[in-house]
């Protein structure tokens, strides 16, 4: 896919997500927008799996461990035909499979439940183990929150991973900077957060979350034998005006106006 | 008689005698390995024991995910630290997507002895009990451990195997059977019941020894396994016996004494008293004086029994 196509495919899975959650009136828009092109450079660009048999054994896993933000990975879940597009426009609706958490026994493509913050790392973690031992060569890339990084048990998985030396696992974060009550900053400041994972063993990387040839080029990147974690430099609710580095749209639904705003800066129409 | 043994090692020595025949069988501890007796698997299967450290959380979700590759692990620290501290874990990450996790979580109830209250899981079968797609197996002696682990091995779905510290006397049969989600009745006898599990399961035939020189005929059911819970066993003796006592090294609140509760409810107008620790925690002391303190010895069943029937 060529940069321009890129360019729309982004748009276009941003109008999915915006169209998903309002017709649900509920669920996570901002730290769903900053998600899409991270897990775009996953997807369309890095990793290995198959739409028509979701359970392949040799497949690159993918944990969503900030699994609020699923919204990003359902659009391109759906893209890629591992279910209907339609699929989407019931999400979080009872009997759908588009759970408002991730959860791998509904949904072709979801890889672990995630949603309780800080176990997706670990459940990444224990993947990349069992590969070493299974000596698979697959690989498993874990997505995380950077308020997310606040829970103990990240920092439990990255000590395992480097004790493991885990150079199968990749921790990509979300550093949009901000979470439920504010700014990392004001909430409980990470710190130098490149800093802490190098610290704690990691082979360590920076890149603009928004460039997905960057991200590729992160995620291509020699691990050195090391556990990698790539720092994406994200913007909550990219792409949208009024979302974008508002913390107030964490997880608020959005009315009719609001919608059509957003829809339009996306090159879309009121499609609800 | 066989000889007398920990149950806990006896679950090391199961866990390696299972790693003989299935290589896909791998065991996580948190730094406690030579506690669970973990260690006797690790040192036969260096390859397939994974350490985590002080870190009962990150275990679990790792089992999940060792779990979710194809394998089968066996996670391993005290009752308090990974049905307690991991319980979200366990609920989430592994229960939730009825992972193929099996957590032998030893050094449960007051048996622990000497470490004391904050080591001492009196809440642990209640917390595991709630939570959906749980098996839950409480063995009694060291034959029964070994069973309840093969049996965790050939369920699809996570299995908690509550393990006792203490050395304590063999007293079940190699050939006895364990069915899960089906006791053992291991007497019968039409005056009362004693419905007991794990290391009470011997107080209880105890107490029935007792009770039979003063002509009480007890039946006394090993309810080895507490979820699924063999409603069906209890409300055949209640009809039969007419009055029921619970007995369990853990709280009357939420484990097996409730699962009897919740099982007569409505069903049943049998006598019934709950044995067990009454919503207070432990303390320091030997395994058997602490039985003493908290009203567990074979003279206590036996006097409840009593009451019971008032004979």
């Amino acid at each position: 896919m060529d940069d321009e196509s890129l360019d729309e495919k982004s748009k276009q899975l941003r109008r999915d997500i915006l169209k998903m959650l309002y017709r649900c009136q509920s669920g996570h828009p901002g730290g769903s927008l900053s998600l899409v092109e991270m897990l775009m450079a996953l997807y369309y660009r890095t990793i290995r799996v198959d739409p028509k048999n979701p359970a392949m054994e040799g497949r690159d896993r993918v944990v969503l461990s900030k699994g609020h933000g699923c919204p990003a990975l359902y659009a391109i879940l759906a893209d890629l035909g591992f279910f209907p597009r339609e699929d989407l426009w019931n999400l979080r609706q009872l009997s759908s499979h588009l759970q408002g958490h991730p959860d791998m026994m509904k949904t072709p493509g979801v890889d672990a439940n995630t949603g309780s913050l800080g176990q997706g790392a670990s459940i990444a973690m224990g993947m990349a183990l069992a590969a070493k031992y299974k000596k698979a060569d697959y690989k498993v890339y874990a997505v995380l929150g950077d308020g997310e990084c606040q829970e103990g048990m990240i920092w439990e998985a990255a000590m395992s991973a480097a004790h493991y030396k885990l150079d199968n696992l990749v921790f990509m974060l979300d550093h949009n900077g901000l979470q439920i009550d504010g700014s990392n900053d004001q909430v409980m400041g990470l710190g130098n957060i490149m800093e802490k994972f190098s610290a704690f063993g990691f082979e360590c990387l920076k890149v603009d979350g928004h460039d997905i040839d960057a991200i590729a080029e992160a995620l291509a990147a020699p691990a050195n034998g090391k556990p990698k974690f790539i720092c994406c430099e994200t913007v909550k609710g990219k792409g949208v005006s009024f979302m974008e580095g508002n913390a107030g749209w964490h997880g608020k639904p959005m009315n009719a106006e609001e919608y059509a705003n957003a829809a339009k800066e996306l090159g879309g129409c009121i499609d609800a | 008689m066989p000889e007398a043994k920990s149950l806990r090692v006896a679950y090391g020595e199961a866990l390696a005698e299972l790693g003989a025949l299935n290589d896909k069988v791998v065991v996580l501890d948190a730094d406690l390995s030579h506690a669970t007796m973990t260690s006797i698997f690790a040192a036969k299967y260096p390859e397939r024991f994974f350490n985590f450290g002080l870190a009962e959380a990150n275990m679990m979700c790792a089992a999940a995910g060792i779990s979710h590759s194809g394998l089968i692990p066996f996670a391993s620290t005290f009752a308090l630290f990974g049905a307690g501290r991991a319980y979200e874990q366990i609920r989430n990450s592994i229960a939730y997507v009825n992972a193929n996790v099996k957590f032998g979580l030893s050094h449960s109830g007051l048996s622990v002895g000497e470490d004391g209250g904050s080591h001492q899981s009196i809440e642990d079968i209640a917390l595991m009990r709630v939570v959906p797609n749980m098996t839950i197996f409480v063995p009694c002696d060291s034959v029964e451990t070994r069973k309840a682990v093969f049996a965790a091995a050939a369920i699809d779905g996570p299995v908690y195997i509550r393990v006792a510290r203490p050395v304590v006397e063999t007293f079940t049969a190699q050939d006895a059977p364990f069915i899960p989600g089906k006791a053992n009745i291991l007497r019968e006898g039409s005056d009362v019941c004693v419905i007991a599990t794990g290391l009470m399961v011997k107080e209880a035939l105890k107490a029935a020894d007792a009770l039979a020189a003063d002509g009480i005929r007890a039946t006394v059911v090993n309810m080895h396994t507490i979820k699924p819970f063999d409603s069906e066993c209890v409300l055949r003796i209640a009809k039969k016996c007419g009055a029921l006592v619970s007995v369990e090294e853990h709280s009357v609140i939420g484990g097996l004494g409730s699962a009897v509760a919740e099982t007569l409810a409505g069903q049943s107008d049998a006598k019934f008293k709950r044995m067990g620790i009454q919503d207070r925690f432990g303390c320091s002391g030997k395994p058997a004086d602490l039985f003493a303190e908290f009203g567990l010895t074979p003279t206590d069943i036996a006097a409840a029994c009593r009451s019971l029937i008032g004979r």
